[in-house]
């Protein structure tokens, strides 16, 4: 057997598979055996890098060079002129957005530059089903630190130490919900990981199943071990195969090895684990509806206290934390809880993924520390707006957040500034917008998402987001009338005021946010009846200006017979009959149509 | 494979270390000229021998590289061999039967196997 | 066209109830499952589930109502789950939609072709936002699409 010279990294998160990289990988295995690389040369699946836009993403070692956007066809000539000659494929590197540059390793582009990797770190740099792996980076050290220098109670303390808060998104301290749990009495108790990513724009959480899936039961074996819990239930949508299939991978594998189960390392800590797939219902991420629909109930959230650290699944004290949040406590308990926190702000320690999407050019995964702004987010890590168009709002924390205006991108990130602006951490959901986005559109979006997912037990939320919608549909067909800001407003707070659960408290935040800062264009729909982005349909009409050369193509392509004209002479749109489809603007050569 | 205790945990890190280590930082290098006249020299047997001289002794640590023609294509096989702060000796030309004397002597060692040497560039320039 | 549910079938649910007996809050599981036996929930199969587990097909009715992954109508050979998260959303997923609906003669109404090949389902989100607008056909997921490419994507699953 010769050596191992080389490994090749290939990407098969969700995003990459997406993009075709199971054919790249297939592919390989075929290149490395016809050039008989087969064996000093090692194919390797690794987890999603957070930089799904580059997808399908190769990496090759002891390099470190970075491939992006790599096709089955361009495998021939990786393999004989980088795995055979040792030169790099110039054409398939990443090139920086505007100035073409070229970048060869993962390190140097600026997406990677500017982040501070804790929580990420193993994705897309082990193989999530190989222990082994993990191990190698350090993986399960804490836990054995934990079970075999701590005690339940000092690693209670060290986590309160570490000022972690709920990466979920309330943000409540992950050590005082412990201290809580650990100190309910009883003999049952559990551990439950909150997988149930439902919000749209995040998914850092399928990354980290995906890309480090021991990680999180490492983290929930420690927490068992403090709150005096030996089971536990992983709560998983359903939408997310493949990272089901990694976490019972990761599972069987840590009970063979003894890292799961009876007698962990010969402690005497006994700690089993459960996966329970979500059915489809986004309210499920609130903790006590997620509990009912373990115990295979409607997952309704019902009135607290009592809190689930007293009262929790089948009515024992139970502890419940996000994905992220799990995937923090190895590294807390390798480097101590003073190391941790020297990272972030005075009050949000530590760092946050957050899901860049959106209009952005650099979409992906980007963990930085708490404190940073969001411009070096939005324009230094995700490379500006696409088009190099006008910045115009950054929504964040999902359908329970809000959105931002380019007067607070120098804010300084954390939980509390967020909230002060009218926003929320939420799971961390970045969605950027640019001048073509309309606000209200924007915010019927969120309505229509939140009134369809209210579970309907309280009447504040299912009567309540039914109203606003409907309000916010009028207001984009042009429907608004004088005072319905007002009443908007009016209902939103007591809304927020009056439902049972997180859902319903925070669904007015993307009407509230949009209008604290964009209030002229909801003004703008209701009295001008224009929609200033040109989004709503109802609100825009069609024109052809004096570039029309007399073509006829609108003519023929209109659905309705709206346009008329001769050969050769300015046409014209019948506003009457007008549908607004937009075809003909797409089919006019001379840019002769406009929207407005 | 059980792990029970601290050490066994321990061992496991050290294996793994050492089946990914391709993917980590390396600074004792040997470099092999791969361009259209090294494979045609025979770079390729060169570099199969370094990959069995390395697992045969258990050296790790070590990344093999290769590299383009540097213009000496009458030299070729070339084989270069970086230790940390020192300079980089190229070596040529180079059949598979004297990758196990440059390793064993220079790589291990640290003596440069003098009647093979091409050039020297200081790692200071 | 109701295809009957065949004995096999059958009998793989009796499988599916025994494996889970005795085992609490294993309802959602066993529903979970007995849809991938049948395509969909078929009343009698909710019958059964509620007889064998000691359940009122009330509460059975309920959670299946409850949840988006339940279905009581037969659905298409293939599933394309048309992603309408926020991302999406800003890139476009209307669009994309509007071509899946043209391209098989649905609405959002009628969201099976007749021919049992095709469903078309909203989702909000599967977490692919990096490569917005996105679908899933089964457990493929398709990213960057425009509402050309949409067309032949869904032609290789004829």
């Amino acid at each position: 057997m010769a050596l191992v010279r080389a490994h090749v990294l290939i990407c098969t998160g969700t995003g990459c598979t997406a993009s075709g990289a199971k054919n790249v990988l297939a592919r390989f295995e075929d290149e490395l055996k016809a050039k008989s690389l087969d064996k000093e040369v090692s194919l390797v699946e690794t987890g999603c890098h957070g930089f799904c836009e580059g997808g399908p993403l190769v990496i090759i070692y002891p390099e470190g060079t970075f491939y992006t956007r790599v096709q089955p066809e361009d495998v021939a000539e990786i393999v004989e002129t980088h795995l055979l000659k040792g030169r790099i494929v110039e054409r398939l590197l990443y090139k920086v957005p505007l100035s073409e540059e070229e970048v060869p390793t993962y390190e140097e582009i600026p997406f990677y530059k500017k982040q501070h990797r804790l929580v990420l770190k193993n994705c897309g740099h082990i193989n999530p089903d190989s222990l082994e792996e993990y191990i190698g980076a350090d993986g399960y050290e804490g836990l054995a630190k934990v079970l075999l220098e701590m005690t339940p109670q000092q690693v209670v303390e060290e986590m309160k130490k570490t000022g972690l808060r709920g990466r979920g998104g309330g943000g409540f301290p992950t050590g005082m919900k412990w201290m809580f749990c650990a100190a309910s009495p009883g003999p049952k108790k559990y551990v439950i990981c909150n997988a149930d990513e439902g919000d749209p724009g995040a998914f850092m959480d399928r990354s980290l199943l995906e890309g480090d899936p021991h990680a999180i039961l490492e983290g929930m074996a420690i927490c068992g071990y403090a709150i005096g819990a030996d089971e536990g239930y992983i709560y998983c949508r359903a939408e997310y195969p493949l990272a089901i299939r990694r976490l019972k991978g990761a599972i069987a594998q840590a009970e063979e090895a003894g890292l799961l189960g009876e007698n962990i390392l010969g402690t005497g800590f006994n700690f089993t684990l459960h996966i329970k797939e979500g059915a489809g219902a986004f309210v499920c991420g609130e903790e006590t509806a997620l509990m009912a629909s373990i115990e295979g109930k409607r997952g309704m959230p019902r009135p607290r206290p009592p809190f689930p650290a007293v009262k929790g699944l089948w009515e024992k004290p139970s502890n419940i934390n996000n994905v992220e949040t799990f995937a923090n406590i190895p590294y807390i308990f390798r480097v101590g809880a003073e190391k941790y926190a020297e990272l972030g702000t005075e009050k949000s320690k530590g760092t946050k993924v957050f899901a860049l999407t959106g209009k952005i050019n650099n979409t992906g995964l980007a963990e930085v520390p708490m404190g940073i702004t969001m411009r070096e987010i939005i324009f230094e890590i995700g490379g500006g707006i696409i088009d190099n168009k006008k910045f115009k709002a950054v929504q964040i924390g999902g359908p329970s957040g809000g959105c931002l205006p380019d007067s607070l991108l120098d804010t300084a990130i954390d939980y509390d500034s967020l909230i002060a602006a009218g926003a929320m951490m939420g799971s961390g959901g970045l969605v950027v917008m640019d001048e073509t986005t309309c606000m209200v559109d924007v915010a019927k979006f969120f309505l229509n998402f939140t009134q369809a997912e209210s579970c309907g037990k309280c009447t504040p939320c299912r009567e309540g987001t039914k109203r606003m919608l409907e309000m916010l549909t009028a207001i984009t067909e042009g429907r608004g009338e004088k005072g319905d800001i007002e009443k908007l407003e009016k209902l939103a707070v007591s809304i927020r005021a009056g439902a049972l659960c997180a859902l319903g408290q925070t669904a007015p935040n993307p009407i509230l946010s949009t209008l604290r800062y964009f209030r002229d264009e909801y003004e703008a729909h209701i009295f001008d009846k224009k929609c200033p982005a040109g989004v709503c349909t109802a609100l825009l009409d069609y024109t052809i200006t004096d570039g029309c050369k007399g073509c006829g193509l609108c003519k023929k392509v209109c659905p309705v017979d709206a346009i008329s004209g001769e050969l050769k002479g300015l046409h014209n749109i019948d506003q009457s009959k007008c549908i607004k489809c937009g075809a003909c603007q797409e089919k006019c050569p001379f840019k002769a149509i406009v929207r407005a | 494979m059980a792990i029970k205790s601290l050490e066994d945990l321990r061992k496991i890190k050290a294996q793994a270390n050492q089946d990914t280590e391709a993917r980590h930082n390396n600074e004792t290098q040997i470099i092999i000229g791969m361009g259209t006249c090294g494979i045609a020299a025979g770079a390729r047997n060169v570099m199969t021998a370094v990959l069995e001289e390395l697992q045969k002794r258990n050296l790790h640590n070590v990344a093999v590289l290769q590299t383009g023609c540097i213009g000496m294509c009458q030299k070729e096989p070339l084989l270069d061999v970086v230790r940390p702060g020192e300079d980089r000796v190229t070596y040529g030309p180079v059949t598979p039967t004297d990758v196990p004397r440059i390793i064993a002597e220079h790589l291990v060692n640290g003596n440069v196997v003098e009647d093979l040497v091409v050039a020297k560039i200081s790692n200071k320039a | 066209m109701v295809e009957l549910a065949t004995e096999a079938e059958w009998k793989q649910l009796d499988e599916l109830l025994d494996s889970y007996r005795g085992k609490k809050g294993s309802v959602i599981p066993v529903l979970q499952q007995a849809q991938e036996i049948f395509g969909y929930l078929p009343k009698d199969v909710l019958l059964k589930i509620s007889q064998e587990m000691n359940i009122p097909i009330s509460q059975v009715f309920g959670i299946v109502t409850f949840y988006a992954q339940f279905h009581l109508e037969p659905r298409g050979k293939n599933i394309i789950r048309s992603c309408q998260g926020t991302a999406c959303h800003v890139r476009g997923a209307k669009a994309v939609l509007k071509a899946i609906q043209n391209k098989l003669g649905l609405d959002d109404k009628n969201v099976t072709t007749s021919d049992l090949k095709f469903t078309v389902e909203n989702v909000a989100c599967i977490g692919a936002c990096g490569l917005a607008p996105v679908f899933m056909v089964n457990d493929d997921t398709h990213g960057r699409l425009t509402p050309e490419s949409v067309g032949p994507i869904l032609d290789s699953y004829l």
